[in-house]
């Protein structure tokens, strides 16, 4: 992976308006042919990272690399597609003319137009007025327009908002595909299936820093254990009070223990001991939306670190 | 350049379907033809003297109307009405990028921010030359008739009297459409543009007028540096002698040649603010 060639490169990116930064020191490599998933809550700075990359935003300091060029280059421009914050069209065009104009700014000929629409299921919708159009019919027109240019770099910011669960499907087998021909895609995202379904690599980004970076794999690490017993309130006592179990919760009723195997007899035992009925346990792997929340909710962050010195 | 010509080709395809910049256009053809045609003649016919044709007898109306005066006729609504509603477009151009989120999509797709905004210029400049043939062609026809009609001659003014004062006329609407369109791009946005630069039209500039003029002379020099002050000025140096009096605001207050040097300099002034503004602000629209 080291030896492939990198699409994008960010070193100490930083944007801030006043005293308050919205990106803060974000560094990334992203390889070519690489789904990248960009992951962080709302407002955590993910749209403000692509509007540098794009060269929409001047960063306060920091650098990027878009295919070997500066950020807002217009030779990284024209290989570069993307759809930032919702599709900007113009309402009294039709999608058809919306995507001429941006065909005739991209320097790109008009035929590529009808394929665009054909490719996001447009083909008979391209007559209309954008303003006529769905939230989820816009959001395939921006996905269009972006790849009108035949791009190797594609960069999509919440694709999948306004679709219904049809046009979430087809648009995570859109990016799969666009991965499969070879585009570099960075998608951010704060839907974690999503990226979770698609991506390669991941980077959760939460108030303006990466928190974690790497595979999908590596972010959620090892499985944890998961405890179906009552009462669960003497359960979680008893297991908190195990030395050998890093973290506990309660996730919906069943309890979920970060441990390693071998010391799931040892769990059981000592539940039985306090009276526990156990009816249920199991190996779960943690879903990356777990991870998640471990890495951006702050609040359970600390109430979980106070409970486990109880 | 190839970008340039490219941008400046999809901008004036934007226009071309934008029902707004039709409007606009209908809405300056109707001042004209109402103002410049339709009164007059009325006047002319029915004898009557209303307010806008006191002290006129009903030769000089029909004078007025007929082609001899088709130059006047058109090119006079150029400094206020008409440069109103250039303003008007000017700021749709730009301000509606901003509030319709499309800027982000046009700066994201190759030429450079410079590129961008001289091709909107460029196509305003274009679609302001439209409008100007499109009012001339509209009073021309509007002449004829009504010296068919009254069985008048056609006497057309001189080729050089059409291309001066149509040309001043493009000028002056493009000066304002340009100033219209920095205001989009400083305010990014649409209403407060339109709504400061018709006040500033036609409120501000005859109030400044009418005060240098008589209580505070000291404005005088302020004045004179006004664009619809020098815009007039302007088209009244190069109109042929009227038959009729001229619209509000069309007045020789400075001379012909500062007026075509003021309305270059303001024009060129608008242009070269938006690329020091556009090109280093940050797009978050």
């Amino acid at each position: 992976m080291t030896t492939r060639p990198v699409a994008l490169r960010v070193e100490g990116l930083t944007k801030r308006y006043g005293a308050n930064a919205a990106v803060d020191g974000v560094s990334l490599t992203v390889h070519r042919g690489e789904v990248f998933g960009f992951l962080g809550p709302n407002g955590a700075g993910k749209t403000t990272t692509l509007r540098m990359l794009l060269g929409l935003v001047a960063p306060t300091s920091g650098r990027a690399e878009v295919l070997g060029r500066p950020p807002g280059d217009p030779t990284a421009l024209r290989r570069t597609g993307s759809l930032i914050e919702g599709p900007g069209f113009y309402p009294y065009l039709t999608g058809r003319a919306n995507l001429r104009t941006v065909a005739r700014y991209a320097g790109v000929p008009a035929d590529r137009v009808d394929e665009a629409l054909a490719s996001v299921g447009l083909g008979d919708r391209g007559a209309d007025r954008f303003a006529t159009y769905s939230l989820g019919l816009k959001q395939r027109l921006g996905v269009a327009a972006a790849l009108l240019k035949d791009p190797e770099l594609v960069l999509l910011d919440e694709p999948t908002n306004g679709l219904d669960p049809q046009g979430m499907r087809e648009m995570r087998t859109l990016v799969v595909d666009l991965g499969r021909q070879g585009r570099t895609v960075v998608l951010s995202s704060h839907l974690l299936a999503e990226v979770q379904q698609v991506c390669g690599r991941v980077a959760v980004i939460d108030r303006g820093r990466i928190v974690r970076e790497g595979t999908v794999e590596e972010l959620r690490g090892e499985a944890e254990l998961e405890i179906l017993a009552t009462p669960s309130d003497t359960a979680l006592a008893r297991l908190r009070a195990l030395p050998c179990i890093e973290q506990v919760r309660r996730v919906d009723g069943a309890l979920l223990a970060k441990a390693a195997t071998r010391h799931t007899a040892e769990f059981n035992r000592a539940l039985v001991e306090a009276g526990v009925a156990v009816t249920g346990l199991r190996r779960a792997e943690r879903a990356l939306e777990d991870v998640f929340f471990d890495l951006t909710d702050h609040e359970t962050e600390h109430d979980t670190k106070e409970a486990s010195h109880v | 350049m190839s970008d340039l010509v490219n941008v400046t080709r999809a901008e004036l395809a934007k226009l071309a379907r934008r029902p707004a910049a039709w409007v606009l256009l209908a809405a300056a053809i109707v001042l004209s033809q109402v103002f410049g045609f339709l009164i007059p003649y009325l006047g002319y016919r029915t004898g009557s003297g209303g307010p806008s044709t006191e002290g006129q007898t009903a030769q000089q109306l029909l004078a007025s109307t007929l082609p001899a005066q088709v130059v006047t006729n058109t090119a006079a609504a150029f400094p206020v009405f008409s440069g109103a509603l250039a303003l008007v477009l000017g700021a749709l151009v730009t301000g509606s990028e901003f509030t319709g989120g499309t800027i982000k999509t046009l700066l994201t797709q190759g030429p450079r921010r410079g590129v961008v905004l001289g091709g909107q210029v460029a196509a305003l400049v274009v679609a302001t030359g439209i409008g100007v043939v499109a009012l001339f062609a509209t009073c021309a026809a509007s002449s004829a008739g009504i010296a068919v009609a009254e069985h008048q001659v056609l006497d057309w003014p001189s080729l050089g009297a059409m291309a001066s004062g149509l040309g001043s006329g493009w000028l002056v609407v493009t000066m304002w459409a340009v100033l219209g369109a920095a205001l989009g791009l400083l305010l990014r946005s649409v209403a407060l543009p339109i709504g400061l630069g018709v006040v500033w039209i036609l409120g501000i500039e005859n109030l400044i007028s009418a005060v240098a003029a008589g209580s505070l002379t000291a404005l005088q020099p302020l004045r004179d540096v006004l664009p619809g002050v020098s815009s007039g000025s302007l088209i009244t140096a190069v109109l042929p002698a009227q038959t009729a009096s001229l619209p509000p605001g069309v007045r020789a207050v400075v001379s012909g040649e500062r007026g075509l040097f003021t309305v270059v300099l303001y024009a060129v002034g608008s242009a070269l603010l938006m690329l020091a503004v556009g090109r280093r602000r940050d797009v978050v629209a």
